[in-house]
């Protein structure tokens, strides 16, 4: 017979300052299966599948491939071996095309000029095969989040690797765009090919997924078969506890406006069109106003209006009665308007910096934070950063001065949220907040946002995934093509009704 | 015990420290093989001269004086360094500092020499006019999104010949030099309050010496505890999430322009105003000090403090470079040598790569050798 498993990882222990990220862990993935890993935030799900895709050295353990003890030093080894993975914060070069990121590193040449014509047939047939639509001459930096992660893929399909590691490729997708990967997924493991996913998202987990293993803390918990589990089961393995799905909220009782937005207009950066269309709309305190729709209909642009990211167009925005049309970012902030972000690596975080300094991001500049010299007062920043680090669970490998690059990606998002909750704001812009958290750290997040609401605030949450916005909101206005098409009671709709807003085949008054 | 000297290795610090003494090492041994190309039968002394500097003289108090003149220039070596330095944590590439420095020339020296001011005023001067023409790069990018690196050398030429037109009214008759202060105005000369006694009365030897070993410090100190310096390095790690936290991008761009320009001709005016130098108004060429800053901001591991360091060895290597035995090599194999080593001291970020990979793999191996000791020891 055969040999069963394409990988095998045995016994691997990786630890970093601080931390054991890989206790004596082992994994054995299934020729033409599609295996998941889950696990909480800084369970060491990327840590594993870096060691398999030779980007660390683990200090304990073998990897196996078909049955043969192999060393894999680095990515070019794992290359070799046929394993490949698309890494939960990608890996593009931004100023290069689609197509010449999928060939770099195995080019093909002749007498050493590029031969990019072949290239470019292969990856249209790859792409064509699979239904992975890109556009080989765009710029990464041009082209949506959705289609650099198809770029990705290919990459790795161009690479003919056989064994595929996906670092939670949904995180950052539209529903529309997790359908179709899904589906991508199945193709892809019924040709042969053997699947590593990772993913906090338990259906997802429930529909593609042949057997899942399940991480906490370091350690190897177990692994099921999926037709003989539940996401409750799943969830249980994963935090140790049991996990409510549903979030628990009293009606709400909206009191005086806080945010009111008139005739906001805003530019497109890719487009000559306006991304945002002249739209008006309020947020009032105690209330939790929810912006629905599929990615790319101006929500980003309505967004960096209001925080003053982008100057607007035309519009007025007020905030507590004040003017702050044309106030500076800094303003807004002390005004008592928080913002988390849409992206954390690019505005969210100070990569560089250690996770206290960018606990105090926001509010470095308070007295209690600075002295009237200008010296930073170390002691209390570290103090107000343990504070939160302990409040919201963000675990990492040396506490306040862990540099926030070496933390897991739902860790960083753990601490901006901290960062932006407990600045105690007025108005809170929560854009995809819960985007690649645990299902743990969803629920705690999710009744902080209650909680800010119960106490008279303000929420303005943009999400793309309905379920978030079903179960979170008072109030949904739907976005489609830059304007604001519907206002919705999440009580008295349906997903479905929700759904055709969206897609914009149904708006309000016309 | 044999852990703590592998967490020693890895400490940042000792790092950057062993990279740059590597890159020294390789430098001189690079040096060394090109001088035997030449000519082989000095190689081996003109290397040891080299390294030797002030040493090479047998009588301690000359070396002690000529110890004296390797610090009066390492002075503004330092500043240079200091100005690139400060400019690069937050995200600028000074390569102005040559510009700026030749800014402070002209201003210090004017105001010495055409106007009879003091020490102190020629000294803010040329903080000021270097400042200003920072502030000016900075301007231009903050407002027109000009490359600094582009305007910088662009204002290094500007400058150079404005300094030139600048103090030709106050140069000698008979030469291109600008006049001595000693023998114009001695008020603008800096004080040297018994510093100069303590190297064999080398005159040269003044407080600018521990005055550009305080700015260090100074700017240790603001990059690293003070509001601004958390604003400034976050803007060079992430200008994005600079804008987004609120912090004013388009003022601190000129601020650190501003502050980085008076640094560099801070440094000029802390070298003429010792009278160690006189400025050759007829130069076509930017002087080199404000590039060798760069090159001692790398090797210093882009810590202000390491940059005391690395501004003495790389002084101390020109300075030896003159006293290379002139009939068997050219006159410029000093600057030669020297070059080969600032040019080698780009590769200390590469070296402390492939040290903690090396680090890495070590580690694992001995792990592993562990392992099997064990398991052999289990075995039996
Ligand atoms: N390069 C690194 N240096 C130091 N510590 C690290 C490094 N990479 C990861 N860690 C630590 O190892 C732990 C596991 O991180 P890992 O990224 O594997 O988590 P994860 O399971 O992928 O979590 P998430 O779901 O949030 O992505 C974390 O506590 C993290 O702080
Ligand atoms: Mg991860």
């Amino acid at each position: 017979m055969e040999y069963p498993y394409a990988v095998e990882m045995l016994n691997i222990t990786k630890r970093f300052p601080g931390i054991v990220a890989n206790d004596n862990i082992t994994l054995q993935l299934k020729k033409g299966e599609i295996h998941a890993l889950l696990g909480e935030n800084g369970a060491g799900k990327s840590t594993l599948m870096s060691v398999l895709f030779g980007l660390y050295s683990p200090e304990e353990g073998v990897i196996k491939k078909d049955g043969q003890v192999v060393e894999i030093k680095d990515p070019n080894d794992a290359n070799a071996l046929g394993i490949g993975m698309v890494h939960q914060h990608f890996k593009l070069v931004e100023c290069f095309s689609v197509l010449d990121n999928i060939i770099m590193g195995v080019e093909p040449c002749k007498h050493g000029f590029l031969q990019k014509g072949e290239a470019r047939e292969k990856v249209l047939a790859l792409s064509e095969k699979y239904g992975l639509h890109v556009d080989p001459d765009a710029l990464v930096e041009d082209i949506t989040v959705g289609m650099q992660q198809r770029t990705e893929i290919l990459k790795m399909l161009y690479r003919d690797n056989e064994i595929l590691i996906f670092d939670e490729p949904t995180a950052v997708l539209t529903p529309q765009e997790i359908k179709e990967l899904m589906q991508i997924m199945k193709n892809l493991a019924a040709e042969g090919k053997s699947i590593l996913f990772i993913s906090h998202k338990l259906n997802e987990i429930m529909e593609v997924a042949d057997r899942c293993s399940v991480l906490r803390k370091g350690k190897y918990i177990g692994t099921v078969e999926i037709k003989n589990t539940t996401r409750e089961e799943l969830s249980r393995m994963m935090v140790g506890r049991d996990v409510e799905f549903v979030v628990h909220k009293e009606p709400a009782k909206p009191g005086k406006t806080i945010l009111e937005v008139e005739g906001m207009t805003v530019a497109s950066k890719s487009h000559d069109n306006n991304a945002v269309k002249g739209v008006s709309f309020q947020a009032r305190a105690g209330e939790i106003v929810c912006i629905a729709g599929i990615d790319g209909n101006g929500q980003t642009e309505l967004v960096y209006g209001l925080t003053g990211l982008e100057p607007l167009k035309e519009g007025k925005i007020t905030l507590e009665g004040q003017d702050i049309t044309h106030a500076s970012i800094r303003r807004r902030s002390t005004m008592g308007m928080s913002h988390i972000p849409e992206d954390r690596h690019k505005h969210g975080l100070v990569l560089d910096y250690t996770l206290e300094d960018n606990m105090v991001l926001q509010r470095y500049f308070e007295p209690q934070f600075v002295n009237s010299a200008g010296f930073l007062k170390r002691k209390a920043i570290r103090e107000y950063a343990a504070k939160l680090i302990g409040q919201y669970d963000v675990r990492s490998g040396q506490g306040p001065v862990t540099v926030a690059r070496s933390m897991s990606g739902g860790n960083q998002q753990k601490a901006i949220i901290a960062r932006e909750i407990d600045k105690n704001p007025e108005l809170l812009i929560a854009v995809q907040p819960t985007r690649g958290l645990d299902v743990g750290a969803i629920e705690y997040i999710h009744r902080q946002i209650v909680a800010q609401r119960d106490a008279g605030k303000a929420v303005l949450l943009v999400s793309l995934e309905l379920d978030e916005v079903m179960a979170l909101s008072d109030r949904i206005l739907v976005m489609y093509e830059g304007e604001i098409v519907g206002e919705l009671d999440p009580k008295a709709t349906t997903v479905e009704e929700l759904g055709l807003y969206m897609a914009g085949a149904k708006r309000e008054g016309k | 015990m044999k852990k703590e000297k592998t967490s020693l290795l890895r400490n940042g610090a000792v790092q950057s420290l062993l990279a740059s003494l590597l890159c020294i090492l390789i430098g001189l041994v690079v040096g060394y093989v090109a001088l035997l190309v030449i000519n082989p039968a000095g190689a081996g002394e003109a290397i040891l001269t080299i390294i030797k500097n002030f040493m090479t003289y047998s009588k301690s108090t000359a070396q002690l004086k000529y110890l004296g003149s390797t610090l009066v220039k390492t002075a503004p070596l330092l500043m240079c360094s200091l100005s690139v330095l400060f400019a690069y944590k937050a995200g600028l590439f000074n390569i102005g500092a040559a510009g700026q420095y030749v800014a402070g020339v002209g201003a210090s020296l004017y105001c010495a020499l055409a106007w009879g001011m003091p020490w102190y005023v020629c000294l803010l001067a040329a903080i000021v006019a270097g400042a200003l023409l920072g502030a000016v790069s900075g301007l231009l990018k903050a407002y027109c999104n000009v490359n600094e690196v582009i305007s910088c050398i662009m204002l290094n030429w500007i400058s150079l010949y404005l300094v030139n037109m600048l103090l030709s009214t106050v140069k000698e008759e008979a030469s291109p030099y600008t006049l001595t202060l000693s023998s114009t105005n001695p008020g603008a000369i800096m004080p040297s309050l018994g510093l100069g006694a303590l190297f064999s009365k080398n005159q040269y030897v003044t407080v600018a010496i521990p005055l550009a070993i305080l700015v260090a410090v100074v700017v240790w100190v603001i990059l690293e505890k003070t509001k601004l310096g958390y604003e400034l390095r976050a803007t060079g790690c992430n200008k994005f999430a600079a804008k987004y936290c609120g912090m004013k991008e388009k003022e601190n761009l000129i601020l650190t322009m501003a502050i980085s320009g008076a640094l560099a001709s801070m440094g000029a005016a802390l070298l003429y105003l010792t009278g160690f130098e006189q400025w050759q108004c007829t130069q076509s060429a930017v002087p080199a000090m404000g590039f060798n800053g760069i090159a001692a901001a790398f090797l210093g591991g882009l810590n202000p403090l390491g940059s005391i360091l690395s501004s003495y060895f790389i002084q101390h290597i020109t300075n030896g470079g003159a006293y290379v035995d002139k009939t068997m090599y050219s006159a410029q194999i000093s600057d030669f040598i020297s070059a080969l080593i600032i040019y080698l001291c780009g590769f200390v970020l590469f070296f402390k790569v492939t040290l903690n990979g090396y680090l890495d793999r070590r580690d694992e191996k001995r792990k592993r050798a562990e392992q099997t000791a064990q398991e052999g020891g289990d075995a039996e």
